[in-house]
């Protein structure tokens, strides 16, 4: 096919990210924001001058340009592809990577390390299209450790706040457990199959009959389901999450929720054919994806930081997209990733709109009657929240019904567990939003309204999260990559899960709205149970007693100072002696005397010649 | 019968570039009286012309391989690899060398004029397919480099160098010179491909002791060119005395010249009595890597710790020789290409750093350099990493490729003693990097001028190399993987 230069659209954000990086320092931030904004709008356009090119893309459109890796039968490509996921997944990160982009020009406008910051995004979005566009496991993985890397170092951007360090340590250490299984199963893959290109491993996994898979499949998917459940924070990696919202809000928005967390599902999806061909990994990813869902958005209930509830949610949401991929409905997976995207772009940075609106506030306790204050951000968190509540016809409804219905012709119990967290969704958003801009104003700052530069991006994000479910059918898109499953479309169940929304709204207006002593009553009612949700199931504390400290205390205890101290110092310093007095004994032999050295060229012949000479029959 | 002398004009063009290299640097020396003094560096840009010039025409010398002269020179993808190297080494230290010239007032043509006469000989050694041109070439090569060692002719501490680099310079082609006589006695020839026929042929070889001999005295020769145990004695006095550029230079250029003839004259001459001198090779690359990681250890002198290092890395390529294959000769190739970005790059750094006269060279003098002018020690840190070896640089990927073909030639002590000397070394190239970033700034670091155009380029030419190599090798790797397959 017609070569349509796809590493422009990588290539654009890492030319951003070398300018800035390197120059951006003397750069004056306006400089800055137009380098870093025209980058990925240039990126953008280039995706969609490229889809347009290559029309219905029904099979996807590869370009080699390097041979990077050649060691006997291994060869490994720098290779581009495009099919229709890659398209959806190009879309939503150069669009919506865009718009946060220019979001942050306002943003960030008052904070130091303007050009650091911008430097690091753009290095985000060239690890992110490579990450998508990569046609084999390694260059998806160099994407994957880059994301990884640029997270880390957004997370921990405000590098004099020690939470800051602290939660970008947290990502980068649980992260690492879940690359590593990704490592495995590449391993794997490359010893089965002799090659690491989706291509090759596809076609040679599909004619598998699957009622008889062998077990390594198995394996395979299983270890990349690690690497996906560390990246988009699924039980029991997802701790992480929540404390990387200690980094700006834009970053939040774009990394933690829009895209580089579901680099997980789209991993999950891309390799789609292997988890088929395993019903056990299949039922390992759904109910996951289950407890995950259920678990983050009980704890999204009772959280007062504005960030928080949001992060818990993006977690559960994350959830319902690994339930799609396990239930086989990868299609629907990926449509709620789209429509996710929009909505939770906009409450992040709809969130930080209002975070900047109280100078950097973020306890919804010291908030309230923000409507009348800064009503535009208002009516874009509006449409976020119906959206996400799944109020039809707006966006999160579609995805999120598509994912209920395959869950329901999976496993009828999968469905009512989704209900019930739908309903939980519903209420936890509600709440937020009527704790923030209902009531009366409990704060002590001055409310102003954000920039232009920062809600003209909300109210493109607002309008996607209102029609963007309906206008852009994915899943349809989606069917030459994913044939989608048989089943009929039952509207009793669609009803149900709309009421459960509205039970949840209207729940949370009693509490928040009409009876406002209520939620004490109940808590107080709760008592224990509440506590162990507010805690958040005091996981944290126990990894922290489970893992952690006794970590820390053996390194300390054991490998600190017995191990490290006693035997590797002892070897280290005693080979240490041995080096320094071999060194100090060839040092003897440099006497700096030309004579000498004369003499030891001599001599060395002199072994030479024996060695060569004498030795090899010379003398017989 | 005379017309058979008569060089065609196809041969001319495979010794093209060698012709430049001689003519300019004959241009130079003519017009050096004639430029003003303080133009003398324009001189340096007409040597940087000729060495693009000799590099083109290695370009077209590649379309059209084959011997030259009487198969005197045989002019393939092995010597061209080879050339490009040592020109490119060139151009890098002449480009590195303008603001050191200009810092010691010893601005002037023979110093451009002496690298091109000096890469011209690497050129014939390179290329060189038969005992007396190799010898020339050597010698064309070394006479340049002693008289490079010794260039600020008021400095004691290069006079010293240049002395003892003449003296046992000489000495040691003696052997050489000897070891031709022999195997001419022995084979009657002096070309490298009939010397292996005969070898190989039952009726006409000499006594293997006879062969052994010439094959000891020659391995003499060039060991200590490439400094190899047990005759490397000379190079930390020469590389510490030697301006610092001439050290660069002399550490890349005339060094990847004598293991391209190292490989060539035993892989193809003396391939017959592989299993003879292979223990020797083994033995030699172990007891240079050891005294050079060793040594390298105690220095505080950061121009002698790059010595005993460029000495422990020589025991490294010896590590591929050893491996008597086609892939270890591939290894040598990249090797010494990686070899010569990371360390003429480290080099440039202390040229910088040194200031005039050279009072900076300690490596505590380094002190605070990461607050400094964080830059310069960032890019000196990349050097050192590959250096080391660490992934993502040219210098890990060329450690690679030489202990995997020492491990399919089944050398697999050799393997370990190696790896085990390469984390001896990182001790002391990692102690600069402490040096540098953990340490409080000194008085030595208070009147650093900024880096120099010149040098800037160098070092962002080499460190830029440095990771390409690090992350793509393949660059180099199958250019070097095509043109291992020596002539035999």
């Amino acid at each position: 096919m017609n070569d349509q230069q796809l590493w422009l659209i990588p290539a654009l954000p890492l030319a951003g990210f070398l300018i800035n990086g390197l120059f951006g320092k003397k750069f004056p931030n306006i400089l800055v924001s137009i380098i870093a904004v025209a980058s990925v709008l240039g990126s953008f356009a280039w995706v969609l001058k490229t889809l347009g090119a290559l029309g219905d893309l029904e099979h996807a459109h590869v370009e080699h340009y390097l041979t990077w890796i050649q060691s006997g039968p291994v060869n490994i490509g720098v290779d581009l592809a495009v099919d229709r996921l890659t398209a959806v997944m190009l879309l939503v990160v150069t669009g919506i990577g865009s718009l946060i982009h220019i979001y942050a020009v306002g943003y960030m406008s008052h904070e130091g390390g303007y050009y650091r910051f911008f430097a690091y995004l753009n290095l985000f979005m060239f690890f992110m299209l490579t990450l998508v566009m990569g046609a084999n496991f390694l260059l998806l993985f160099v994407g994957w450790e880059g994301v990884g890397l640029c997270s880390y170092l957004l997370i921990g951007f405000y590098i004099l706040k020690k939470s800051a360090g602290d939660a970008a340590k947290k990502a980068f250490v649980v992260n690492r457990v879940g690359d590593f299984g990704f490592s495995l199963a590449m391993f794997l893959i490359m010893v089965q199959f002799g090659s690491l290109d989706f291509q090759k491993v596809f076609e040679a996994v599909k004619p598998l009959p699957v009622d008889q898979t062998p077990g390594i499949l198995t394996a395979i998917a299983l270890l990349l389901f690690v690497g996906a459940a560390g990246k988009s924070a699924q039980v029991p990696l997802y701790v992480w999450l929540p404390d990387a919202m200690e980094g700006p809000t834009p970053v939040s928005a774009l990394i933690h929720a829009a895209t580089m967390v579901t680099a997980g599902v789209y991993m999950t999806a891309r390799a789609a054919v292997i988890f088929q061909h395993s019903p056990l990994a299949m039922d390992v990813v759904a109910t996951v994806g289950l407890i995950t869902a259920v678990m983050a958005a009980t704890i999204g209930l009772t959280q007062y930081d504005i960030k928080k509830v949001f992060a818990y949610s993006t977690v559960s949401q994350l959830g319902y997209m690994f339930i799609a991929c396990g239930v086989g409905a990868f299609s629907a997976g990926i449509y709620h990733v789209v429509t996710h995207a929009f909505f939770k772009a906009l409450l992040f940075l709809g969130a930080g709109s209002v975070i900047h609106a109280l100078s950097g506030e973020q306890d919804l306790r010291h908030m309230g009657g923000l409507a009348k204050k800064i009503p535009i951000t208002f009516a874009v968190l509006a449409c976020a929240w119906v959206a996400i509540a799944g109020v039809p016809p707006f966006a999160g409804f579609f995805s999120k019904d598509e994912i209920l219905l395959a869950a329901h012709h999976h496993a009828p119990w999968m469905y009512w567990v989704g209900v019930i967290t739908a309903g939980m969704t519903a209420f936890y958003v509600s709440r937020a939003m009527f704790m923030c801009f209902f009531g009366s104003y409990r704060g002590h700052h001055h409310p102003h309204e954000s920039p232009f530069v920062m809600w003209g991006p909300l109210a493109v994000l607002a309008v996607l999260s209102l029609a963007g479910g309906w206008y852009f059918k994915v899943p349809h898109y989606l069917e030459p990559v994913f044939p989608v499953a048989e089943g009929h479309h039952d509207e009793t169940l669609v009803y149900i899960s709309v009421a459960a929304g509205v039970i949840g709204i209207g729940l949370a207006a009693l509490m928040y709205l009409i009876k406002p002593g209520l939620p004490d009553t109940i808590s107080g009612a709760l008592g224990p149970i509440y506590k162990l949700v507010y805690n958040k199931y005091f996981v944290d504390e126990v990894y922290d007693a489970t893992i952690v400290n006794p970590m820390v205390a053996g390194s300390r205890g054991v490998l600190w100072r017995i191990f490290d101290a006693g035997i590797i110092d002892g070897i280290v310093n005693g080979t240490a002696v041995v080096a320094r007095t071999v060194g100090g004994g060839l040092r003897l032999l440099q006497s700096g005397n030309i004579r000498s050295y004369a003499a030891w060229v001599t001599l060395g012949c002199v072994v030479v010649l024996l060695a060569l000479g004498v030795m090899s029959g010379g003398v017989k | 019968m005379s017309d058979n002398f008569m060089p065609s004009a196809v041969e001319i063009m495979r010794f093209m570039p060698e012709i430049i290299l001689i003519l300019v640097g004959t241009i130079i020396m003519v017009f050096e009286p004639l430029v003003d003094v303080k133009r003398k560096s324009a001189l340096g840009f007409v040597a940087l012309l000729g060495l693009v010039g000799a590099a083109s025409a290695t370009f077209r010398a590649m379309d059209n391989p084959g011997p030259a002269f009487q198969a005197m020179l045989m002019v393939d993808g092995f010597a061209n690899f080879f050339r490009l190297l040592v020109i490119g080494v060139g151009i890098l230290t002449i480009v590195a060398s303008f603001a050191y010239l200009k810092r010691e007032h010893a601005e002037s043509g023979e110093y451009f004029a002496l690298i091109l006469f000096s890469i011209a000989g690497q050129g014939v050694m390179v290329t060189a397919n038969e005992l007396i041109m190799l010898f020339i070439g050597l010698e064309i090569s070394s006479i340049a480099s002693y008289v490079l060692a010794g260039y600020l002719r008021d400095d004691k501490r290069n006079n010293e160098a240049a002395l003892k680099y003449f003296l046992l310079g000489s000495f040691a082609t003696a052997f050489l010179l000897y070891g031709v006589a022999w195997i001419y006695g022995a084979t009657g020839t002096t070309n490298l491909t009939e010397i292996r026929r005969v070898l190989t042929n039952r009726d006409l070889a000499p006594a293997i002791g006879l062969v052994g001999t010439s094959a000891a005295l020659i391995f003499v020769g060039l060991a200590f060119k490439v400094s190899a145990a047990p005759f490397q004695v000379w190079a930390p006095d020469v590389y510490q005395g030697a301006p610092a550029p001439v050290s660069a230079f002399l550490s890349a250029g005339p060094k990847a010249a004598a293991f391209a003839i190292f490989l060539r004259v035993f892989f193809t001459a003396f391939e017959p009595i592989a299993d003879k001198w292979q223990p020797v090779i083994w033995v030699s690359a172990l007891a240079t890597m050891i005294i050079g990681n060793f040594a390298a250890l105690l220095q505080t002198n950061i121009k002698r710790l790059l010595a005993y290092s460029s000495i422990a890395h020589a025991g490294y390529v010896m590590v591929a020789i050893a491996t008597h294959s086609q892939i270890g000769a591939a290894a040598v190739m990249f090797y010494m290409v990686a070899y010569a970005f990371m360390n003429i790059g480290a080099f440039a750094v202390v040229t910088h750093f040194s200031r005039q006269g050279e009072r900076y060279v300690d490596t505590d003098d380094l002190a605070g350099l990461g607050v400094r002018q964080p830059v310069t020690a960032a890019l000196l840190s990349i050097f050192l990493l590959s250096l080391i070896g660490v992934p993502l640089t040219g210098g890990f990927f060329g450690k690679f490729y030489i202990f995997k073909a020492a491990l399919d030639a089944n050398l697999v002590w050799l393997t370990v003693l190696g790896l085990l000397n390469s984390a001896v070394a990182a001790y002391y190239y990692l102690r600069i990097i402490v040096v540098m970033y953990f340490r409080e700034p000194g008085e030595s670091t208070v009147d650093l001028q900024p880096l120099s155009p010149g040098v800037l380029a160098v070092l962002w030419g080499s460190a830029v190399a440095t990771l390409i190599l690090g992350i793509y090798p393949s660059i180099v790797l199958d250019f070097a993987g095509k043109s291992a397959a020596l002539v035999k």
